[in-house]
């Protein structure tokens, strides 16, 4: 654009009216009249509001409708402590195993040759597809008292289901393609030709995964271990399945959200509900700025 | 290569070959009585249905949105563009609340509609609108970079060839963005139909007419009744695994379709 402006300005004035005219010709190839222009604007807009911010600023009304004493008191409640502290551990928990192994299935699935990738890639995706409810389910049919498992860890005294393993577990099935998934298309596009000088120049494979390997990939794995983060403090349904509701103890925040909502304790269903709701919107703007870090990565890697 | 294997196989294999084993317990006579039973049909009725439905408004408002995020500028068309993602990273229970409190009679929207005589909480609409909510981001990402992408030189062409607006759209536009649209589609579809945190607080939830499939699983499950809930699990199970696998392949065929630029 600027290029074209510099350019008109050194022409004479006949010269450059002329390319004005092209090129606004050119523009009307590529748009639409402005009637048109503004009710696809006007409709995309209202669509959004409508479904989107609507029920977003629902929540916060709803959380303060009492006031904000009240918003204070439901968050600290001690079943709404216990809630976040246990959302925070099996977080934690799930996206660290999710870190590692998405770390190296996406280093096999990018830097490997083999038979079968698309049936494993598929595979690694079936829990973005998969109802959340029948990833608690296959949780139940292998732990449960009926379970596979069921007799041999009740002889053991092992408790999974209706316990933090389980919700854990269950947690972690749901948000096992996130890493993998932001790591893929990075490290395919990467090559191997900086790991091959790597190990040409005699660095172990450790060294050439943390010294060369992690550096380039590492907006990446924030990218993917944000997003795993939101939904595993999210998730519901599979949640649901498998922790029991054991008040105060298997309750996840999510899940007291409903518990709350059911009993008609508005106020306090939706306190909680709006803490989710910033993490959400916190999630948003981090991806924001990590989108951008990636697209640098990706214009450098381009010139 | 060996700890992906094993990582995989302890978190999504055996668990899942667990369902398919359960699923074997069951003779054929047995596992087609549960299917064809009416509660269940109509469970599986109501969530491929209205996931198919709302796939489709998703796939046409989807469009919509991505033409306007990318071809024209407006003010707040970035912060709109960040809005899009809200329904994947709200978690589910707090959009289900939300959307229902928001649709009740009492509601902000609910009131209105209610004063037009149109009910959405607590009937099928409601679970149609809880899965336009959840479905609309996989439409507009998928599509969005494809367009973005798009050569502006083809359209020019078309246009400077005669083509009017609407048959460069149609003829030019369109077909370059099919394979895009439909992985969009497919997605939106996917993830609608095995929702339930969203869709159980606004659906009602009353057996053969707002009753989602996923629900039924959960009752079953609470009942006690693991056949039940096992084979209406391998049904659901299968057809996501045969959408993904097709949308891999889509997507497979629409990167050798477009030479690497």
């Amino acid at each position: 654009m600027t290029m074209q402006i510099a350019e008109s300005v050194s022409l004479s004035a006949p010269d450059a009216r002329a390319r004005a005219h092209a090129a606004a010709a050119q523009n009307n190839l590529r748009t639409e009249p402005r009637a048109v222009r503004i009710t696809i604007i006007a409709l995309a807009m209202t669509f959004l509001s409508v479904f989107v911010v609507l029920p977003l600023v629902v929540v916060f009304a709803q959380a303060f409708s009492k006031g904000i004493l009240a918003y204070l008191a439901a968050l600290a409640d001690p079943e709404a402590l216990s809630a976040i502290k246990l959302t925070l551990v099996v977080a934690a928990i799930s996206v660290g195993l999710n870190l590692v192994f998405g770390l190296v299935a996406a280093w096999a699935i990018a830097k490997f040759e083999f038979r079968g990738k698309t049936f494993l890639i598929t595979l690694i995706d079936l829990p973005f597809s998969v109802s959340p409810v029948i990833s608690g389910l296959v949780f139940v049919l292998l732990f449960g008292a009926q379970g596979y498992f069921g007799s041999w860890l009740r002889d053991h005294d092992i408790q999974i289901l209706f316990a933090v393993p389980g919700i854990a577990l269950a947690t972690t099935f749901v948000t096992f393609p996130f890493v993998a998934r932001a790591l893929i298309p990075l490290m395919q596009e990467q090559g191997t030709q900086e790991e091959e000088a790597a190990v040409s120049l005699g660095a172990s494979g450790l060294q050439t995964f943390f010294r060369v390997t992690l550096p380039n990939i590492k907006w990446g794995v924030l990218y993917g271990v944000l997003l795993c983060n939101a939904r595993a403090m999210g998730e519901f349904g599979a949640v649901s399945v498998v922790s029991g509701h054991i008040r105060g103890e298997t309750n996840t925040m999510p899940l007291l959200v409903e518990i709350l909502y059911n009993e008609y304790q508005f106020v306090a269903a939706f306190a909680i509900a709006s803490l989710l709701a910033m993490l959400a919107l916190i999630t948003l703007i981090a991806k924001t700025v990590l989108e951008r870090h990636l697209d640098e990565g990706h214009d450098r890697r381009d010139h | 290569m060996g700890l992906t294997l094993s990582w995989l196989s302890i978190i999504i294999l055996i668990p899942l070959a667990g369902l398919f084993l359960k699923s074997l317990e069951l003779s054929p006579e047995q596992f087609w009585n549960i299917l064809s039973s009416r509660r269940t049909l109509n469970a599986l009725r109501v969530s491929f249905g209205l996931a198919f439905a709302a796939a489709c408004v998703n796939l046409v408002m989807g469009s919509i949105i991505v033409w306007a995020l990318v071809r024209y500028h407006f003010p707040g068309r970035r912060l709109f563009d960040a809005i899009v993602d809200v329904p994947f990273a709200l978690p589910t229970a707090v959009a289900g609340v939300a959307l229902t409190a928001l649709f009740a009679e009492k509601g902000w929207l609910g009131a209105p509609l209610a004063a037009a005589g149109i009910k959405v909480a607590f009937t099928p609409v409601g679970i149609f609108v809880a899965m336009i909510f959840i479905g609309i981001p996989f439409v507009v990402r998928t599509v969005q970079p494809v367009l973005q992408d798009l050569d502006p030189e083809i359209e020019e062409a078309a246009g400077s060839l005669g083509a009017s607006r609407w048959q460069t759209i149609i003829r030019v536009i369109l077909p370059s963005l099919g394979p895009a649209l439909l992985t969009g589609l497919a997605l939106a579809f996917a993830r609608a139909v095995g929702e339930y945190g969203s869709v159980i607080f606004i659906a009602g939830n009353l057996p053969n007419v707002s009753e989602i499939a996923p629900l039924l699983i959960v009752i079953r499950l609470s009942e006690f009744r693991y056949a039940d809930a096992t084979a209406i699990a391998v049904v659901m199970l299968i057809v996501s695994f045969v959408i993904i696998f097709a949308v891999n392949r889509l997507q497979r065929w629409a990167q050798s379709r477009i030479p690497a630029r």
